[in-house]
């Protein structure tokens, strides 16, 4: 509480329901880490999953981690991991002032973060091309360790796109709060917390990758 | 104390006048009146679930099928669960009080993210009507619990419920979110750690919890959801799955959960029992710690729930030792009011006789919680009605007197009126006979092999069954004169004032009921949190 707003002031009471304007970049960079927190946790119990059926279906989990496309992987990783320099080279831009570069940077994030979803939705296809979805007929003739590492790797990796479309959308906000100027290089608490969001994405992806893909 | 403290001269408005019309409430983000809120959809879905209790208690009366089918039985069980667990006892004490009181007790003018607030009592609001609504569609017959393979199987409509907790999970976790922040960063200037009242620091272990527990039942029940529909093979063991695996992980969540239940309870108490007593805490850091190490230690007792499932003796034996182990933190806490109320001035006011009323329930169910969790015991009396009388003794005994205690001790400030104090001391009376009526004879027939969740039984267990039902008569008799007591005071009830309790922490420095902006001026911090005047004011 900051005791010299307007809030101890008399005129108080033509503010609606006690909002003085102070800003604290910290507060939203808490609110940030403890929301990152539940998502690690969130993921962190798949990989529990991951980790207990692996441990009950370790040759089942090698085949079937065989069928999937390493070099898909490997470069939707690279493509990944560009991803989130580019935005942090966006964010360091943006505080030194330099607001085209930064949008610039932002544009080059996103269209990083499609060309991964590309090659994702390519990789799916190929699967579903081959009858392999989760309820299909081939599914169900596979032994039943490959059936479980094929759910994973259709859950797992739908929420880790979800993710990525969701930090897209987030991108996209911080651009036209930039383009709009709504954002200042002093207050930059909207634009670091999405920047931290993505970071994780990608992190996340750090360790799918090797989970699904380099196990076989 | 200024003439402000004492509210000789209210120069705002309070929180209730201030603005006016149904939209004033709907798009507030006033955290009093967010809380205010919670309560008013709460109490509904508290007599929501109270009465489908009522009603399979009814049928209970005498074995054999009375007036319900096994059914419909089944479905108002679960519903009762789902209502009274996620609705009710989780989300009560933080939602209701702490939304209300923990910036108040900080000397705050609202939490960290007001309209984040809003939003969550949305999410409540939405995941409440869908778990209710789902009764409309069939209703679910699996249990609260939503046990794998039969949630996955059965035709009973289990999306629904399911997707109610998602949502009331989002709700808990924003909140949980909220809080942390607020305690970390919205604390007056001169409050430090050790300044702030006991229960704030519940509230901040329990945020933690909330945190860090439900994305984990989060991602659980929506697994089960893609189970459900879209064929994925996650816990099916006919496709590689283990069932096992949905157990831990959702009492991973729901163990922690219950601590989500009573540890704000536990914080109340630590309020009242010093006020009552006249007596500064005894203990005051051991009681914040302990709420900290029960946070800790209760994430790490899940699988007790699970001793009969199949699981290792190693791991058995590990998880029965924690579970003995957290049981010393919340003696801690016991023995640590007990101590503040030794040579106290003590007052038996209606807050004070509901928190002694929690200290005797919540001391049988804590001593039945440790028989469950010897690993032998538990072998008998798993899955019995042993367990439905332990788990009342603790989260309703525990959880939901203390709501009737913080109602009781707030009311007044909340409302800016005072209940009727004789109907307040007969409802706590008929309470505390109808409860123990209603849920220790379910501890015999356990013992003697009456399993929980059954339709039906033996005439062996007639009169324990036929106690309980009764019991549970007298029980809504008092919860209905107490609530009609409360409500009657909105109206008909005495001014209150600022300070009837004698509280020495910020909530009753203010003008009954606070301002909007919940201090006049700059709250007093000179006195501390529990520091009483040693003459005692008649």
């Amino acid at each position: 509480m900051n005791p010299t707003t307007p809030a101890s002031t008399p005129n108080a009471q033509s503010i609606p329901a006690g909002h003085a304007e102070h800003y604290d970049p910290v507060i939203g960079r808490m609110g940030m880490w403890l929301f990152l927190f539940t998502e690690v946790l969130l993921f962190g119990a798949l990989f529990i999953v991951y980790a207990v059926y692996l441990g009950m279906h370790r040759w089942e989990f090698q085949e079937a981690s065989r069928h999937l496309d390493k070099l898909s992987g490997a470069g939707n990783t690279v493509i990944l991991l560009t991803s989130s320099l580019t935005l942090a080279l966006a964010i360091g831009a943006f505080a030194r002032g330099k607001r085209g570069l930064s949008l610039g940077m932002l544009a080059g994030t996103l269209a990083l973060a499609a060309l991964f979803l590309i090659v994702k939705s390519f990789e799916w296809g190929a699967k579903f091309a081959h009858d392999l979805y989760p309820n299909s007929a081939t599914m169900h003739e596979l032994p039943p360790g490959e059936q479980v590492f094929y759910g994973l790797y259709f859950t797992m990796t739908g929420l880790h796109a979800l993710h990525v479309i969701v930090g897209g959308v987030a991108i996209t906000v911080v651009m036209w709060l930039i383009w709009t100027r709504k954002i200042r290089p002093d207050r930059l608490g909207v634009f670091e917390n999405v920047g931290l969001f993505w970071h994780l994405v990608d992190l996340v992806w750090i360790f799918l990758f090797p989970l699904f893909y380099l196990i076989g | 104390m200024t003439t402000a403290a004492i509210g000789l001269s209210p120069s705002l408005p309070n929180y209730l006048d201030a603005r006016r019309g149904i939209l004033s409430w709907l798009l507030t983000t006033d955290h009093k009146r967010i809380g205010i809120m919670y309560l008013m959809v709460m109490m509904v879905f508290f007599a929501f679930a109270t009465t489908m209790a009522l009603l399979f208690r009814l049928e209970l009366l005498s074995p054999g099928e009375q007036f319900m089918g096994s059914d419909l039985y089944n479905r108002l069980l679960t519903l009762h669960g789902v209502a009274m667990i996620f609705l009710f006892v989780i989300p009560g004490i933080p939602a209701v009080f702490g939304n209300f009181f923990l910036p108040i007790m900080i000397g705050a003018e609202d939490v960290a993210f007001p309209r984040l607030n809003l939003f969550s009592w949305y999410c409540f609001v939405l995941g409440a009507i869908l778990a209710l609504g789902s009764v409309m569609l069939g209703g679910p017959d699996t249990g609260w619990t939503f046990y794998v393979p039969y949630s996955a199987k059965t035709s009973h409509n289990v999306l629904v419920p399911m997707g109610a907790a998602f949502i009331l999970g989002w709700s808990s976790i924003l909140t949980g979110l909220n809080f942390i922040t607020t305690v970390h960063r919205m604390r007056a200037k001169k409050m430090g750690w050790f300044q702030m009242p006991l229960f704030v620091w519940s509230l901040y272990s329990t945020g933690w919890i909330q945190v860090l527990a439900t994305p984990v039942i989060g991602i659980t029940l929506a697994l089960v959801l893609l189970e459900r529909l879209l064929g994925v093979p996650i816990f099916d063991p006919a496709r590689g799955g283990d069932p096992i695996l949905y157990q831990h992980l959702f009492w991973i969540y729901s163990h922690p959960a219950v601590y989500v239940m009573i540890l704000p309870a536990m914080g109340v108490v630590s309020e009242i029992i010093p006020t009552f007593s006249r007596k500064t805490i005894f203990g005051y850091k051991l009681i914040a710690f302990s709420s900290i190490a029960i946070a800790g230690i209760g994430s790490l007792v899940w699988a007790h729930h699970m001793f009969t499932s199949g699981m290792s003796d190693v791991a058995r034996v590990v998880f029965s030792f924690l579970t003995f182990f957290v049981a010393v933190p919340s003696g801690v806490k016991v023995f640590n009011w007990l101590a503040t109320m030794y040579k106290g001035s003590i007052h038996l006011g209606p807050p004070m006789l509901w928190a002694l009323t929690f200290i005797f329930l919540f001391t049988i169910g804590g001593l039945t919680g440790l028989i469950n969790a010897s690993l032998s015991l538990d072998i008998h009396i798993h899955d019995t009605s042993f367990v439905v009388a332990h788990f009342h003794y603790t989260m309703f005994g525990g959880g939901g007197v203390i709501f009737f205690a913080a109602l009781h001790y707030w009311w007044p400030k909340m409302f800016g009126r005072m209940y009727k104090l004789k109907p307040a001391y007969v409802a706590i009376g008929v309470f505390f006979v109808g409860f123990n009526l209603t849920y220790f004879p379910l501890f015999v027939a356990g013992m003697l092999g009456m399993p929980r969740r059954y339709a039906d039984y033996l005439p062996e267990y007639t009169i324990y069954h036929r106690l309980s039902t009764i019991g549970s008569w007298v029980m809504v008799s008092a919860l209905l004169i107490m609530f009609i007591n409360l409500f009657h005071s909105l109206f008909k009830g005495a001014r209150a004032e600022h300070n009837p309790w004698g509280g020495a922490t910020l909530e009753w420095q203010t003008p009954t009921p606070p301002p909007v902006l919940n201090f006049d001026g700059e709250p007093d911090l000179s006195r501390g949190a529990y520091e009483y005047p040693t003459k005692v004011e008649a």
